[in-house]
C-alpha cells in the first residue's frame, strides 16, 4: 500500500477536481476510517430507539460494531460491542431491553454503561486484576451527544462541539421535528439495507445532484408518465408514480428553481423540487388539510406557516447522514471497504399527525429508498458503474468543477450554487475531507478557500 | 375481485396439479423476460408483495422490498421493457425452480397456494442466489387462473442487498 504524505493528500483535492485514487485506493480508505470516521461527529441512531433505561440497539460506526444504550441513570452510552476479556461480541440481538450485558464466552457481566459488574471464577485472574479498572470495561465512545433526539458520537476525546459541527444545518433537523404536531418524531417502519460495489463517498455525492434524475431515472420517468391514472390503485402506487413523474421536470427547472446550499463541515441541502400537491404540504389535499389543522391547533397559524415554508429536499450531514424532512426518510452510510458500501435507510413517524401520513412515508420509502424500487436501483447501478469506471487509469482526475466560478455566499455563512446543478456541494464535502485528512480542519479549510 | 367474478369463481376448486402447472408457467414467463404476459396473470385489484422482514405483518406500516398495487406493478413492468432501464443493461439472466407446491386453503373461489422457489440471477459477471416461499392467492376468471395476490418471502429479506430489479 502506498503511504500518503500531507502534501500528497493536500494536492489530491484541487479547487475543481479531485484525484481518482480517493475512490479506489485501499490505503486512502484506511486513512479515512481513522481520520474521518474515527474523529468526526457521526449519526448513530435516534433516542426513540432507547426510550427507557435498559433499552439498547446495535449499530455500526464505520466498520466497528457498537451498542447504544440508556443506562440506569437515563444517560445515553455508546459502547464498543466487544468484551474486555478476549474481545467477543457481547450483545447479539439487534435491539432489546436488558438489566446488564453478559458475554456468553466466559460470563463476564457488564453494567449498561459498560463497567464490569461481575466475573465468574474471578479468583483465577492475576493479583492486580481489578474490576474497577477501565481496562476491564466495555470501551465507551468518549463523546455522545444528541440534538433533538438525533444521537451523534465522536471517537475523538476533544474537538468541535456537536452544536458547532451542525451549525446552520441544525435547522434541517428542526424542520423534520417541527412538522410533528406533538413536537416529537419516532423511528418506525423497518429498514432498507442496500449495498453497492463502490466507494462510500459516492452516496452523499448523489443525493443533492439535481443534474442526474432527468437522465439516470429516465426509465421510471417514462413509465410513470405513460401510466394512466385510471388503473386500480389503493394509494400505494399513487405517491410513487407522482414522485417518478416529478423526476421528469424539465432541465430549466432543475437548473433554476431547486437551489443547492452548502455549509461548513461538508454539509449541504437541496431545495424541494416538487409541485405535486401530494408531495408538498398543500391545502388542496384533504390529508394535508387535516394535518395542517392539527398542527395549527397545537402551534398556531403563524408558526405553521413558517414551518411549511421551509422547503428542503435532501439534507446531508457529512460524512454519514442524509435525511429528508418532508417524507421523514433518513439514510446512514456504512463504508465496508474502499469498493463496498452499505446504506441503511429508515423512516420516521410524526407524532400527532394522521396515521395516513406515516403510510405515505412508507409508500414513498418503498419507491425512493427501496432496494427493489423503480428509482434507487438506477442510482445503485450508477455507483457500480463508477466503481468499475474509476479503476481504469485513463483519466487521473475527477471533475467536480460544475458551477465553480459562480457559487455565491449566503447569509448563514454558507456557499450556494448559482444554479441548482452546481457541484458546489461535492467541492464542499472535499473541503471537509481535506480538513479531516490533514488533521487540521480549520487550517485546511481556510487554505482551500484562499486558493479558490 | 369484484363480486360477479367471485361468484363465478366460487364453485370451482383448483387442483394441486393445476396450480403447479400455473406456477411453473409463471416462473417461465419471468425467466424469459415476458413481463407483459406475466402482468396479464394478475387480476386488476391484485397486489404483489416482497416484504423486507421475515414475518412482516403488514405492507402498510413497514417498508417492503416491493409492494405494488396494480398501477405500480404496471409501471414496474413498463420500466422493465424500457431501453433506458440502465440497471438492466446488461439484462439479468435468471433461472427459477418452483416446487413443494401445497394448497393451503380454498375458500370462496380463492385458492391459497404455498410453494418454495430458488432463483439464480446472473448479471455482469456476478451470480446471486435467492430462495424463499411463494404464497399465491389464485382465482379462476373466464376459465383462466389469475393471481389475486402474490407474496414472496425471501429467506434473506432483511440482509444488505444490491439492487433488485427483476421481480421474483
Ligand atoms: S471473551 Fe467475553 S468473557 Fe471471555
Ligand atoms: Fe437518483
Amino acid at each position: 500500500m502506498q503511504a500518503y504524505s500531507v502534501d500528497d493528500l493536500s494536492s489530491a483535492v484541487q479547487p475543481a477536481r479531485v484525484h481518482r485514487r480517493l475512490y479506489t485506493d485501499p490505503a486512502i480508505f484506511e486513512l479515512e476510517m481513522e481520520r474521518i470516521f474515527g474523529v468526526a461527529w457521526l449519526y448513530v441512531g435516534h433516542e426513540s430507539q432507547v426510550r427507557n433505561p435498559g433499552d439498547y440497539f446495535l449499530t455500526q460506526v464505520g466498520r466497528k460494531a457498537m451498542v447504544v444504550t440508556r443506562d440506569d441513570t437515563g444517560k445515553l452510552r455508546v459502547l464498543h460491542n466487544q468484551c474486555a476479556h478476549r474481545g467477543a461480541m457481547v450483545v447479539a440481538s439487534d435491539c432489546g431491553h436488558a438489566k446488564e450485558f453478559q458475554c456468553v464466552y466466559h460470563g463476564w457481566t457488564y453494567h449498561l454503561d459498560g463497567r464490569l459488574k461481575a466475573v465468574p471464577l474471578n479468583h483465577g485472574y492475576p493479583s492486580d486484576f481489578d474490576t474497577k479498572n477501565p481496562r476491564t470495561s466495555m470501551t465507551q465512545v468518549p463523546r455522545v451527544e444528541s440534538y433533538r433526539g438525533f444521537i451523534f458520537i465522536s471517537q475523538a476525546k476533544d474537538g468541535q462541539s456537536l452544536t458547532d459541527y451542525l451549525g446552520h444545518m441544525a435547522t434541517s433537523i428542526d424542520d423534520m421535528i417541527d412538522r410533528a404536531p406533538d413536537g416529537e418524531i419516532e423511528m418506525a417502519g423497518g429498514v432498507f439495507r442496500h449495498a453497492y460495489n463502490a466507494n462510500w463517498k459516492l452516496y452523499l455525492e448523489n443525493l443533492c445532484d439535481a443534474a442526474h434524475p432527468w437522465f439516470t431515472h429516465r426509465s421510471s420517468i417514462d413509465a410513470a408518465q405513460q401510466q394512466s391514472d385510471d388503473v386500480y390503485s389503493d394509494g400505494t402506487g399513487e405517491i410513487a408514480i407522482r414522485q417518478m413523474r416529478q423526476n421528469g421536470a424539465p432541465y430549466s427547472f432543475w437548473e433554476n428553481q431547486v437551489g443547492i446550499w452548502t455549509y461548513p463541515n461538508g454539509h449541504s441541502y437541496l431545495g424541494d423540487y416538487h409541485d405535486d400537491k401530494k408531495l408538498v404540504a398543500s391545502m388542496e389535499d384533504p390529508l394535508f388539510r387535516d394535518y395542517i389543522g392539527i398542527l395549527e391547533a397545537k402551534k398556531g397559524k403563524d408558526e405553521v406557516k413558517r414551518i411549511l415554508e421551509v422547503r428542503r429536499w435532501n439534507s446531508n450531514l457529512y460524512p454519514n447522514l442524509s435525511f429528508m424532512s418532508q417524507f421523514q426518510q433518513l439514510r446512514v452510510v456504512h463504508p465496508i471497504s474502499v469498493n463496498r458500501t452499505v446504506v441503511n435507510t429508515y423512516c420516521f413517524r410524526l407524532k400527532g399527525a394522521p396515521e395516513q401520513m406515516f403510510r405515505n412515508t412508507i409508500s414513498f420509502a418503498n419507491i425512493v429508498n427501496g432496494t427493489g424500487s423503480l428509482v434507487l436501483t438506477d442510482d445503485l447501478e450508477i455507483y457500480n458503474r463508477i466503481g468499475i469506471g474509476l479503476h481504469s487509469d485513463g483519466a487521473e482526475w475527477i471533475e467536480v468543477g460544475r458551477g465553480y466560478h459562480s457559487d455565491v455566499r449566503d447569509e448563514f455563512g454558507g456557499l450556494k450554487g448559482k444554479n441548482s446543478t452546481s457541484e458546489v456541494y461535492i467541492r464542499n464535502m472535499f473541503e471537509a475531507w481535506r480538513g479531516y485528512m490533514l488533521g487540521d480542519k480549520a487550517g485546511a479549510a481556510q487554505a482551500m478557500k484562499e486558493s479558490a | 375481485m369484484n363480486t360477479a367474478a367471485l361468484k363465478k369463481a366460487s364453485s370451482v376448486s383448483l387442483s394441486r396439479a393445476d396450480c403447479e402447472d400455473f406456477l411453473i408457467n409463471e416462473a417461465r414467463l419471468l425467466d424469459e423476460a415476458r413481463f407483459d404476459e406475466w402482468l396479464a396473470l394478475f387480476t386488476p385489484e391484485a397486489h404483489y408483495w416482497v416484504p423486507s422482514e421475515p414475518n412482516q405483518k403488514s405492507p402498510l406500516d413497514t417498508v417492503s422490498l416491493m409492494y405494488d398495487d396494480r398501477r405500480l406493478l404496471e409501471t414496474r413492468v413498463r420500466r422493465l421493457s424500457s431501453p433506458k432501464i440502465y440497471s438492466q443493461e446488461p439484462r439479468s439472466r435468471t433461472s427459477r425452480i418452483v416446487t413443494n407446491v401445497t394448497i393451503e386453503s380454498a375458500v370462496n373461489g380463492v385458492t391459497k397456494v404455498r410453494s418454495k422457489f430458488v432463483m439464480v440471477e446472473y448479471r455482469r459477471e456476478e451470480q446471486r442466489l435467492f430462495a424463499g416461499t411463494y404464497l399465491h392467492d389464485l382465482v379462476l376468471i373466464d376459465d383462466a387462473i389469475r393471481i389475486a395476490f402474490k407474496k414472496v418471502d425471501l429467506v434473506n429479506a432483511d440482509a444488505p442487498m444490491d439492487g433488485l430489479v427483476v421481480p421474483f
